[in-house]
């Protein structure tokens, strides 16, 4: 379903991802760990047309991303790291956008935002704003908007970032529950090892833009004679802390909650 | 076609939902209205060139549809930053569309916020002097506006951040609004300013605007109608070029 060749991302002198292969069969959950900065995201944004690699070949569903995005955008459905919800639309009307710009027809639309805002249980608060949703409702919205268009392929880029256990539990429950009834392929990442082991078919780790090992989470503990997944991460990946510089995205993210406080308070 | 009418409905529907928004926007051009328009008139009036709030009035409409318009180009700069472009920019719809939905969007928005402070200028005392050419001036208001809200998606599509944003303000969109003739005739001004006034592209908005509702103009309407439509499509193409660029 995913084909990565010698995939290769340089910023300058920079190189983020680093002559890269892999593939993520049909109907398979694919975690890509690593830690931050180690080039998950990129290859991500690569696989969804958002960036064009420098060399290497990718196939998606058998379509090159960079040279037929329109084709390839088509099959899949993708949950950012960041939100990207339209905070002043409610639920329902960010459902419906991502319906009409994927020409999903009207009728099957609103049987689908129907069927998977309850699915997500989101149906009840289908005409809130979703600036009044807690941090887990708008991730759950989230990955109900990228299944709307029945996509084949799903892309989760860290979905449980600052969830509490109880919401990440039912998120994965629900992804799980989604790629055993209809087959979507799931390509995710994570700093949860527990979740990658409980629900990925298959793991590659990425460090400093390569890939350090590939196989099941049972193939990757016995590879390094680790105990646990984290472990096994820590031994391939090292233990050192990897800095990532504030960017104006960060800075301007904590303007907009210090506003927003404000205007609470 | 649906993608355009989607993305039109949602500028619309932010602005309907952002009342503060609307109301600080018309404080502006009502500020305007009183200070220079009952402040300066009696001088205006000594000098002989009659009622100051019927000159400045289209002025001040021109204003409002500037700032709006460019405001609602920018923000691109939004959505990039909260992640909604993304959602767009990864949709099976060509950029092109997008940035046209965008544009439109935009563009009415400042069209009714425009219209909103016609109605403000008639409170204060403004008088259409010719009804049959209201048409004229709505096409006016109709390519100010989509004019300069393709100038700030162009903008917004290179700029990555606010930090941007006050040289943006500050070196063009102030100039163009004091040096377009929104607020003074543009004959009899020293040559530079008048070389300034004529490569604005606002001082043709305003110029077309004040012909039409009250008959009073300097370059003449076919003269504004030309540049507006020419500049506006520049502006578009560049636009759209420069949205078509964007990487995230």
């Amino acid at each position: 379903m995913i084909e990565v060749r010698n995939l290769v991302k340089k910023y300058g002198d920079f190189t983020a991802v680093s002559d890269i292969s892999f593939k993520v069969e049909e109907g398979e959950i694919f975690a890509f760990l690593g830690p931050n900065g180690a080039g998950k995201t990129t290859t991500i944004k690569i696989l969804t047309t958002l960036l064009k690699p420098t060399s290497g070949s990718v196939a998606l569903d058998g379509l090159d991303p960079s040279a037929e995005h329109h084709e390839a955008r088509k099959r899949f459905g993708i949950v950012f790291q960041d939100p990207s919800l339209d905070d002043e639309l409610t639920a329902y009307e960010n459902m419906d956008f991502h319906g009409v710009l994927y020409k999903v027809p009207r009728k099957v639309r609103a049987e689908r935002i129907e069927a998977l805002l309850t699915l997500f249980e989101l149906w009840d608060r289908r005409n809130d704003p979703v600036k009044q949703f807690s941090g887990g409702m708008k991730r759950r919205l989230e990955i109900a908007r990228g299944l709307l268009h029945t996509p084949r392929i799903v892309f989760l880029d860290e979905p449980t970032l600052g969830l509490d256990p109880q919401t990440r539990n039912q998120l994965w429950t629900h992804v799980k529950k989604l790629n055993e009834e209809e087959r979507v392929t799931v390509f995710m990442t994570t700093h949860y090892m527990e979740e990658a082991e409980r629900v990925a078919h298959r793991i590659a780790i990425i460090d400093h833009g390569k890939i350090v090992a590939q196989g099941s989470a049972q193939q990757l503990k016995e590879q390094t004679g680790a105990d646990s997944l984290e472990q096994a991460f820590l031994k391939l990946t090292g233990s050192t802390i990897r800095t990532e510089e504030a960017t104006g995205l960060d800075q301007m993210r904590n303007m907009a909650r210090m506003f927003r406080s404000r205007g609470r308070g | 076609m649906s993608a355009i009418y989607i993305l039109w409905l949602r500028q619309l529907k932010r602005y309907a939902r952002s009342r503060p928004r609307i109301i600080a926007s018309l404080g502006q051009p009502l500020l305007f209205l009183v200070a220079l328009g009952f402040g300066f008139g009696p001088i205006f009036q000594r000098a002989g060139q009659g009622n100051y709030i019927q000159f400045l009035a289209p002025g001040v409409i021109g204003m409002t549809i500037l700032f709006t318009a460019i405001f609602s180009g920018i923000e691109l700069i939004w959505d990039r930053q909260f992640g909604f472009l993304k959602e767009t920019l990864v949709a099976p719809v060509p950029r092109i569309l997008i940035m046209i939905g965008r544009t439109l969007g935009g563009a009415t928005v400042a069209m009714i916020q425009g219209l909103i402070v016609v109605l403000i200028c008639l409170a204060a005392g403004f008088r259409v002097t010719n009804f049959q050419a209201i048409p004229v001036a709505i096409v006016f208001m109709a390519l100010v506006a989509i004019m300069f809200t393709a100038l700030g998606t162009a903008i917004a599509s290179v700029l990555s951040d606010f930090q941007g944003f006050q040289l943006v303000m500050n070196f063009l969109v102030m100039p163009i609004f004091f040096l377009s003739g929104a607020l003074f005739p543009l004959a009899g001004l020293p040559r530079l300013l008048n070389f300034i006034a004529s490569i604005d592209p606002l001082s043709y908005g305003v110029d077309g605007l004040r012909s039409a509702l009250i008959g009073v103009g300097h370059f003449g309407i076919p003269l504004d109608l030309a540049v507006l439509t020419v500049v506006a499509a520049v502006l578009l193409s560049t636009g759209s070029y420069l949205f078509s660029k964007i990487q995230l």
